[in-house]
């Protein structure tokens, strides 16, 4: 019944075009539309940081953030990111703390936690756990997220990589 | 940093011949799909001509429906069908949630949709679908639903009142359960004990606030009759038998999925009206329909828990030994006992628990469960424990104040000893082997008591006011058929599972209990591929299916590790003794002298490395006419665990938490929290250290923040993530965790479980932390949430 809108963005290194209600948010979008499926939405009301995606290399909610705002622009999912690397010492280190229960959060958390890194390289526990404080994760109890980003913190101020988790032979 | 896990202490005898990952942090493989936005959520499954449900749901407390208009909403675009309770009864019977073990229990039927009446602000009354959920959202504005409002019953403390509207006039009253419990000589002891101490301990309303909303897409296809359901929940065989039973279907009608279950705590393993109202429109409709709560909609109809008011009492001699517990609990549970475990289980877990880790003789315990006009409540994680260790907790603080004794101290000299056991608790819990002393002193040192306790009494003399306080706990867990079964519901305890060797060597485990974030895959897959002898990357798990996997209970009262790991671990060395048989065969030798190692069968004398599993699997698939006539390579084999020894198995525990208490501002900073558990055999530390933080975590919630507030009109004025709180990373205290290990001898594997503890024990220790650190002021706080409001009134400030 409303007007669509013709939108043009970048998702994930592909151009997409589409016609959309102006009202639709940029997460339902990514996900009912693009079948993306790392955004997720755990409030709908910019509380709880499980939708966070990026736009133009910030991070925002996306349940807040409409599509047509994104006309334009360059968006960046959890999908994308893992497949440039982007968040590769990250998700190892994630992986070697057990930093995610049911992985709701996670995609957030994520990119919350590599803004940080990118950021504020020297942050201390404190600040790291103040830095997330916009996540909500409601099974880990924080403390092993806090682990896994500190031990990148650490491995990048020593120009480390963080290796890779495999499995024994 | 996370200190290294101390694996000192863990090395219990191995339980399989090729041991190398159970007991060692394994990371979980399979969890590396979540992390890369890969996991499969039921909202990330989109079915064509799926249709979207939104309910209209009731906006008081209490009200009488009157008539429904549909006429403007099912003109609006999109829409597809709307359906009221009458409609939906047509095909979907009424439930009443009672156990025949719970003598007296009583409850209404309850409609998937309300019928006449809706009891609580959120019950579902009209069911909209539309083809997208705007749509469908966008037509539930034009439903326009007459309506009465009714008076309500809303504080639990006058619901037995004569002059208390009956919510169920054909219950009687408003009482759904009473119990009462009298053992020893409690008002003698009470009359002559050296001291006494008392307090009333109050337990705020809260829920679980899983991220991921409850959901599910129900399709029904008409042509070959079946039932399929995608659930975000804990128990899927539960949840199919209660679709048969409420449709009229039998269990091959029903295939019920649940993939990735974005957090449950309890939440997800109960059966919701909208649950079954979501089924009833898929068959009516022929179409699937999927219903995602949203935030308000989770506030306002996922079960809450907790909402208590407990008159405790203890008595103990100048000694230093408690003699007697005493407590009065009045809980309420809203209008409907939720289905099918009944909303009665958290008091009766009370008054089972009060007192449990103590040696004390002497035990009176009474409780009253209400019917309310607010959210029915139901089990949530930790189920009665978290309240029955705080009060317990409380008063053994009271105690100890009372005699002047430390209060480690005098835990120590009344708990349990180690060497007590098997024995029978006061409560006639039957306890079979605890460690309470072993984990008192390994806190003690843990946390450098002494110097802690040093540090605070430097501080307090700087106006500094920090406090220490303890929790000893006890948790039930491995639940035996006693829990469910014999008071009628169908709820398995026991679990299947099934081991497969697939042709190309990798081993394929089928189990009934599936993965919510505790790590269930990771721990299944260390003991497949240690006790069927293989590299972990060769093993995949399979869970959350009732048309593949064996017949199981699903996650509740921490049993994955226990139940569905010894299942596990059973079937898996029933497929290492298959393997070996049919390497015999083709061998032409005995399969005594073969042995199974890391994926190859091996001659046990030499070591040699004869038949990799890729050939074993080559062989008993392809080429069967190879082995001898009449043998069958049984290359999948199922087994069943079920713990009938005892009725739970319990683990214990002990935390301490250290705060700083502001008593200008009442503010509340947590410095350090520890842990010591006892969840028997630990099958991998990194899980069960992540397990009991994230429980710690949920308990400080509950002692500290979390709270659903109910106007006087029964209306909840915090329905959304914004105003009810929940712990941040940044209010959090880093989480000491270390483990003692008494495995139990009900199985193999000796594994309890380890999911609950923490939030069983952390209301407590937090509670007696922070009314240590108001110890200088005389005065303490027994009201959770303990918020600063509250400080600030018992300071008398406010
Ligand atoms: S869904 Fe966007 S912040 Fe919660
Ligand atoms: S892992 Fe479940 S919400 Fe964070």
């Amino acid at each position: 019944m409303s007007l669509k809108k013709k939108i043009t963005m970048t998702v994930n290194g592909l151009t997409v075009n589409a016609e959309i209600e102006p009202r639709r948010h940029l997460v339902d979008f990514l996900r009912e539309d693009l079948h993306l499926k790392g955004p997720h939405l755990g409030c709908e009301q910019g509380a709880c940081g499980a939708c966070t995606v990026k736009v133009d290399g910030k991070i925002i909610r996306g349940c807040l953030y409409l599509a047509v705002q994104a006309n334009g622009c360059v968006v960046e999912t959890i999908e994308g990111l893992t497949k440039s690397g982007a968040l590769a010492d990250l998700q190892e280190a994630f992986m070697r703390h057990n930093a995610m229960q049911c992985g709701f959060c996670s995609s957030g958390m994520l990119l919350a936690a590599a803004e940080l890194v990118e950021k504020l390289p020297q942050s201390t526990r404190e600040e790291v756990r103040e830095w997330i404080s916009g996540n909500y994760c409601r099974c880990t109890g924080y403390h092993s997220i806090v682990d896994a980003i500190m031990a990148v913190l650490q491995a990048r101020a020593k120009g480390e990589k963080i290796k890779p988790v495999v499995a024994l032979a | 940093m996370n200190k290294p896990v101390d694996l000192k202490g863990l090395v219990l005898d191995p339980v399989t011949n090729d041991q190398r990952y159970i007991g060692s942090s394994e990371p979980r493989h399979q969890a590396r799909r979540l992390i890369e936005g890969q996991g499969t959520y039921v909202d990330d499954i989109q079915l064509p001509r799926m249709g979207h449900v939104v309910y209209w749901r009731s906006p008081v407390a209490h009200m009488k429906i009157g008539k429904i208009h549909t006429e403007q909403a099912s003109k609006m675009p999109g829409v597809l069908a709307i359906v009221d309770g009458v409609k939906m009864a047509e095909l979907c019977k009424p439930w009443v949630a009672t156990l025949g073990h719970l003598a007296g229990m009583k409850s209404a039927p309850q409609y998937a949709l309300a019928i006449d009446r809706a009891c609580w602000q959120g019950e579902p009354v009209v069911a909209v679908v539309a083809e997208t959920r705007a749509q469908a959202e966008d037509a539930l504005q034009f439903v326009d639903v007459e309506w009465e409002e009714l008076p309500a019953v809303v504080s639990m403390e006058t619901a037995l009142d004569a002059d208390t509207p009956v919510i169920h006039p054909e219950l009687g009253d408003n009482l759904c359960f009473t119990r009462t419990l009298d053992v020893g000589q409690v008002d003698e002891v009470f009359a002559t004990a050296d001291i006494v101490a008392e307090a009333t301990f109050g337990f705020g309303r809260h829920t679980g606030v899983t991220l991921e909303p409850r959901c599910q897409i129900a399709d029904y296809n008409p042509g070959d009759r079946r039932l399929t359901v995608y659930h975000s929940q804990q128990a899927p065989h539960m949840m199919q038998d209660l679709y048969c039973r409420q449709f009229g279907l039998s269990e091959s009608d029903v295939h019920v999925i649940c993939k990735d279950v974005g957090g449950s705590f309890g939440i997800k393993v109960h059966a919701y009206p909208d649950d079954f109202a979501t089924v009833g429109l898929a068959m009516m409709l022929e179409r699937p329909v999927k219903f995602v709560a949203d935030r308000l909609e989770s506030f306002t109809s996922d079960i809450h828990a907790r909402e208590h008011r407990i008159k405790g009492r203890i008595a103990a001699n100048k000694e230093g030994d408690i003699l007697a517990f005493e407590i009065d609990d009045l809980t309420a549970i809203g209008p409907y006992s939720m289905f099918p475990r009944t909303s009665a289980i958290e008091g009766n877990q009370v008054v089972n628990l009060v007192g449990g880790p103590y040696k004390h003789q002497n035990y009176r315990a009474k409780l009253n469960v209400v019917f309310q006009n607010k959210t029915p409540t139901c089990q949530y994680r930790g189920v009665g424990h978290p309240i029955a260790c705080a009060v317990t907790e409380g008063l053994v603080d009271l105690a100890a104040q009372k005699l002047k004794m430390d209060p480690l101290e005098f835990r120590k000299r009344n708990v349990i000893p180690d060497d007590a056991y098997p024995c029978s608790g006061i409560s006639g819990i039957k306890l079979e082997v605890l460690s309470h002393e072993q984990c008192l002193r390994t806190i003690e040192k843990m946390m450098d008591y002494s110097a802690l306790r040093k540090e605070q009494a430097e501080l307090r003399k700087k106006g500094i006011y920090r406090g220490i306080g303890f929790a000893t706990l006890i948790e039930l867990t491995n639940p035996s058929p006693a829990f469910y079964g014999v008071g009628g519901a169908r709820i398995a305890s026991q679990d299947g599972a099934s081991a497969r060797l697939d042709p190309s060597g990798v081993v394929s485990i089928l189990i009934g209990v599936g993965e919510q974030g505790q790590g269930t895959e990771g721990i299944y897959a260390q003991i497949a591929a240690d006790a069927v002898g293989l590299s972990i990357k060769n093993v995949r798990i399979i869970t959350g299916d009732t048309d593949v996997t064996p017949y199981g209970g699903g996650t509740w009262a921490s049993r994955g590790a226990g139940v569905g790991g010894e299942a596990v671990l059973l079937a898996c060395q029933a497929l290492q003794e298959n393997i070996l048989k049919l390497a015999g065969a083709i061998l032409t030798r005995s399969p005594e002298e073969l042995s199974v190692r890391r994926g190859h069968v091996l001659d046990k004398a030499t070591g040699e490395q004869l038949l990799p599993f890729s050939e074993i699997g080559r062989i008993g698939y392809f080429r069967t006419d190879t082995l001898p006539v009449g043998f069958s390579a049984d290359l999948m084999v199922t087994r069943h665990y079920t713990q009938k020894e005892y009725p739970f198995i319990f683990t214990n525990g002990v935390q301490a938490s250290y705060v700083e208490v502001d008593p200008d501002t009442g503010f509340v900073k947590l410095l350090k929290h520890w842990a010591v558990e006892d969840c028997g055999r630990v099958l991998n530390p990194m899980l069960v250290d992540e397990q009991v933080r994230g429980a710690i975590v949920q308990g400080i919630g509950g002692v500290l923040f979390e709270e659903c507030i109910y106007d006087e009109s029964g209306l909840l004025r915090n329905g959304s993530m914004a105003d009810y709180l929940v712990p941040m990373a940044n209010e959090m205290p880093d989480i000491e965790v270390a483990h003692v290990e008494t495995p139990t001898q009900s199985s193999k594997l000796g594994a309890k479980g380890a999911g609950e503890a923490g939030t069983a024990g952390a209301p407590g220790a937090v509670q007696n932390a922070i009314n240590d650190a108001l110890a200088p002021f005389n005065t303490a706080v027994f009201d959770q949430p303990i918020t600063c409001e509250k400080i600030l009134k018992a300071l008398g400030k406010v």
